[in-house]
């Protein structure tokens, strides 16, 4: 077990390297502060809305994830199938998943730097105003889990290609479809053909429904299970992907 | 040490490996021969268990590569084609990740990082990133990782492709002098390089192991070997090949080149026995006609003839 948990670090410490080894992590993080903060307060009328809270801020975050983290994670794999590391890795004594866990973890550690860094944010609502921040932490709990699952999904596609921007078109399709599930405007159409059952089934894939409690500041148990299982799911089958690319 | 049973590969419909058995012992060093896409990489891919075998077992050191694969891959130190490493990464960050990966810690660790530097001369470039190395600096690298935890199994996919002489020289002197103490399998397309290394080759062909021996077992299966080679002088050809035909034990007297300042001539014996007494009949010969000689000497065969009469047998080999 602790060797495990060596094994992980080691593979995720050098994952984490190699995003700050190159200019990669910088274009990353400064256009993701630039984007958070035109869409909260340009797009998002942070100033209009007149309350003391960062629902325009966190309200964002499913659409700008969707293009942000297939870009943070579309190398994870493809890379190494494309610099041939990946017979090297998988023929050190370590297991595939603690491979693809130790990954998974550097990546959204990167993606958690990102996110910690917006907390000029957070300095200004509490310089304005006296808001409930609570709920702006179960904000953040929220959308560093959506990043969780969008990663995932990301290291699953990552696994089919050596090529990044096939891994990259996979993953925002399938995340794009996981967002629009719970759209209103797909839900309200769903529900207007009177397929009730129909539209709380497609609903309840969607990540928007599960993100929705987090920015109201509920830490509901399903919510949590939600991102959990899209993130196990997605792993296990990374993990299946990988095994099956090498029995050929 | 590495023990394949019966081992077989497929891809699709195609068979890549075709049951397969050799083994291999501390101390020995096995040549890994053949034309390309014979199945020598599958083949190591297996021991090394980054593919599974679609049937038959290998065992490293007594554990299952399928059964056990972390105990296995531990004992083995493993040089992929074209040796692959971390390209963002420096030469000492790359060695130190392995290193983890191989539980190495404290100063064994940093001992292991000395030696596998010094081993491979990457003194000069510990600091540099890899990306900017030469194709011989990451070969070197690349196989500094695979001796790095000092492994009782080696594995290693071409190890010389893409040096220079000199550092094929030194590749070669080090695989040798690590096969004293390991069990050393590596591939190649270079002839010398398993006669200057091998304790042991095998020749593999489109999957099956055609020959398995020492380099001069093997190169007794030439065409030439145990022929007598003559090159006199101020002799016409014709002359001397018709008194070489007179000997015993002669079966067939060959020109090889022919000018007017002199002839070489190949004795082939009757049989691969009767090789030393042909020698000592032709010498014989020298003498009673006081021909001026400038080569006399039997030949060895010769790996390359070998090689290419067991993997292409449609093609007879030149005599």
């Amino acid at each position: 077990m602790n060797e495990a948990f060596a094994n992980i670090r080691a593979i995720a410490k050098r994952e984490l390297g190699s995003y700050f080894a190159s200019p990669v992590a910088y274009v990353f993080i400064v256009i993701f502060l630039l984007l958070t903060g035109f869409f909260t307060f340009m797009a998002g009328g942070f100033f209009e809305r007149g309350e003391a809270s960062l629902m325009s801020f966190f309200l964002w975050h499913p659409w700008l994830y969707l293009f942000l983290v297939p870009a943070a994670g579309m190398r994870l794999w493809s890379e190494e199938r494309r610099l041939g590391t990946l017979e090297l890795l998988l023929t050190m004594p370590v297991t595939a998943a603690q491979a693809i866990i130790g990954k998974f973890l550097a990546s959204w550690a990167f993606l958690a730097l990102a996110l910690a860094l917006t907390f000029p944010v957070w300095l200004t609502v509490n310089h304005l105003g006296s808001p409930d921040n609570g709920v702006i932490v179960a904000g953040y709990v929220g959308s560093l889990l959506l990043a969780g699952a969008y990663l995932a999904i990301t290291c699953m596609t990552s696994a089919l290609t050596r090529n990044q921007v096939i891994a990259f078109i996979l993953s925002v399709v399938i995340c794009l479809f996981l967002v629009l599930a719970g759209w209103p405007p797909v839900t309200g159409f769903l529900a207007s053909v009177g397929a009730t059952g129909l539209k709380d089934f497609v609903a309840a894939l969607s990540v928007m429904t599960h993100f929705e409690g987090f920015q109201r500041g509920v830490l509901d148990f399903r919510d949590v299970l939600y991102f959990a299982t899209v993130i196990g799911f997605c792993l296990f089958t990374t993990g299946v992907i990988i095994r099956t690319h090498r029995a050929g | 040490m590495i023990k394949v049973e019966n081992l077989t590969r497929t891809f699709g419909p195609k068979v890549a490996v075709n049951d397969i058995s050799f083994a291999v012992e501390r101390g020995e060093v096995l040549g890994f021969l053949g034309p390309n896409g014979a199945g020598k990489s599958t083949t190591m891919r297996m021991i090394t268990g980054f593919i599974p075998p679609t049937a038959g077992r290998i065992t490293v050191g007594g554990h299952d590569v399928v059964e056990q694969p972390i105990a296995a891959k531990r004992l083995l130190g493993y040089l992929p084609e074209n040796a692959p490493s971390y390209t963002d990464m420096t030469v000492l960050g790359f060695l130190g990740f392995i290193a983890d990966l191989r539980g190495l810690k404290g100063a064994a660790r940093q001992a292991a990082l000395d030696r596998a530097v010094d081993a491979c001369f990457l003194e000069n470039v510990v600091h540099q990133s890899v990306d900017t190395l030469s194709k011989g600096y990451r070969h070197r690298l690349c196989f500094a990782q695979a001796i790095l935890h000092d492994p009782e199994v080696l594995i290693m996919d071409e190890p010389t492709d893409g040096l220079d002489p000199n550092q094929k020289h030194e590749v070669r002197t080090l695989i040798k002098r690590m096969g004293e103490k390991k069990a050393i399998i590596f591939s190649t397309h270079i002839l010398e390089e398993v006669e200057a290394v091998c304790s042991r080759a095998i020749i593999i062909d489109r999957g099956a192991i055609v020959a398995n021996g020492t380099p001069a077992q093997l190169k007794l299966r030439g065409e030439t070997a145990g022929s007598v080679l003559l090159r006199v002088t101020g002799q016409p050809a014709d002359a001397v090949k018709a008194k070489l035909e007179q000997l015993g034990p002669v079966r067939r007297v060959g020109v090889v080149a022919q000018s007017p300042a002199g002839a070489q001539l190949r004795v082939v014996p009757a049989s691969r026995e009767q090789a030393a007494e042909t020698l000592a009949a032709v010498a014989d010969l020298v003498a009673r006609e006081h021909w001026r000689v400038e080569e006399l000497r039997a030949e060895e065969g010769r790996l390359d003839e070998v090689f290419r009469g067991l993997t292409m047998p449609d093609t007879k080999p030149r005599a």
